[in-house]
């Protein structure tokens, strides 16, 4: 069972699929869930602390803004960690923690620059489309081996 | 600063989405609350939303699953069902995430169907996708189409 980096990281589809043929998809939400989940102080709505714009200075120089910085702090450790990605290339959905194209500029970066196994894709536009893109993914999952 | 003490620790959280004509989200739910042990369900207009331990909330789904496997979708989610900082009874609109969710139910009936065509056809003789990485030199057709549009 391959740890997966889906991009967009929020993604519904790619979650699904990816969990579907028995790997695990390294979502936003898995990492919300940790800040979500562990105690200290309260900083709504997503426990991001002042903290979490310093741990984002191992993937992004001091300089870089700090939204840039704390949203590295959540998807930094998942880049680090992941042994494959499937990435859609236009997808046009940036909501809330996809929500900033320079942080997505530099997750792109970060994966292509990673040896690791990845998919390029684009959303289906039609039904033939759809099977494609279902085939490449299972194909490309199905590779990556160690199923459970 | 405020305290913050975390509710509902060590539990995950799913949402069930349904893309089907055959069955709704209240169907899901009576079937979630017949085979649940401990798990809280949430009913809502795209699905459920499940929380509990990880194990039982993979169980239920498993078991949802099979209802309409090509049509049903799931993902995780960091906040517990009915948070007050996400649940839009809060905050006086849908949740950042909705629209996100939103945007990609247009493309599921395709993946819907794509998931119902690899169950039947060989997945060898199936073409690969477009590659977004590869340099695409312009067709003669889309020229033209261009050279007519600016005509016109």
């Amino acid at each position: 069972m391959a740890k997966v980096f889906i991009y967009p990281a929020t993604s519904l589809i790619l979650s699904d699929l990816v969990s579907r043929y028995g790997h695990t998809p390294l979502s936003a939400a898995v990492a919300v869930r940790e800040r979500i989940q562990t105690a200290g102080l309260e900083s709504p709505p997503l426990q991001i602390t002042p903290e979490e714009p310093k741990k984002g200075l191992k993937w992004a120089a001091v300089e870089v803004p700090a939204g840039i910085r704390g949203r590295m702090a959540l998807y930094g450790p998942m880049i680090d960690t992941c042994e494959a990605a499937v990435i859609i290339n236009d997808a046009d959905l940036s909501f809330g923690c996809m929500g900033c194209a320079r942080t997505n500029e530099l997750i792109k970066f970060l994966l292509r620059q990673k040896d690791i196994p990845k998919l390029d894709l684009y959303y289906p536009k039609n039904e033939e489309e759809g099977v494609q893109f279902v085939a490449a993914i299972k194909r490309f999952l199905d590779g990556l081996g160690g199923k459970k | 600063m405020t305290e913050y003490n975390p509710v509902l620790v060590g539990t995950v959280t799913k949402y069930v989405v349904v893309e089907s004509f055959d069955i709704t989200p209240a169907d899901l739910g009576v079937r979630a609350y017949e085979i649940a042990k401990g798990a809280m369900i949430k009913e809502t207009c795209f699905g459920l939303v499940i929380n509990g331990r990880e194990e039982e909330v993979d169980r239920i789904i498993g078991e949802l699953r099979k209802i309409d496997p090509d049509h049903i979708f799931v993902k995780d989610r960091g906040f517990p069902p009915g948070d007050p900082r996400r649940c839009r009874a809060n905050r006086g609109g849908a949740r950042p995430g909705y629209h996100g969710m939103e945007s990609e139910m247009t493309v599921i009936p395709y993946v819907s169907h794509g998931l119902e065509a690899v169950r039947t056809r060989d997945i060898t003789t199936i073409p690969p996708p477009k590659n977004p990485l590869e340099h695409r030199e312009l067709d003669i057709a889309t020229l033209k189409k261009l050279i007519e549009a600016q005509e016109s």
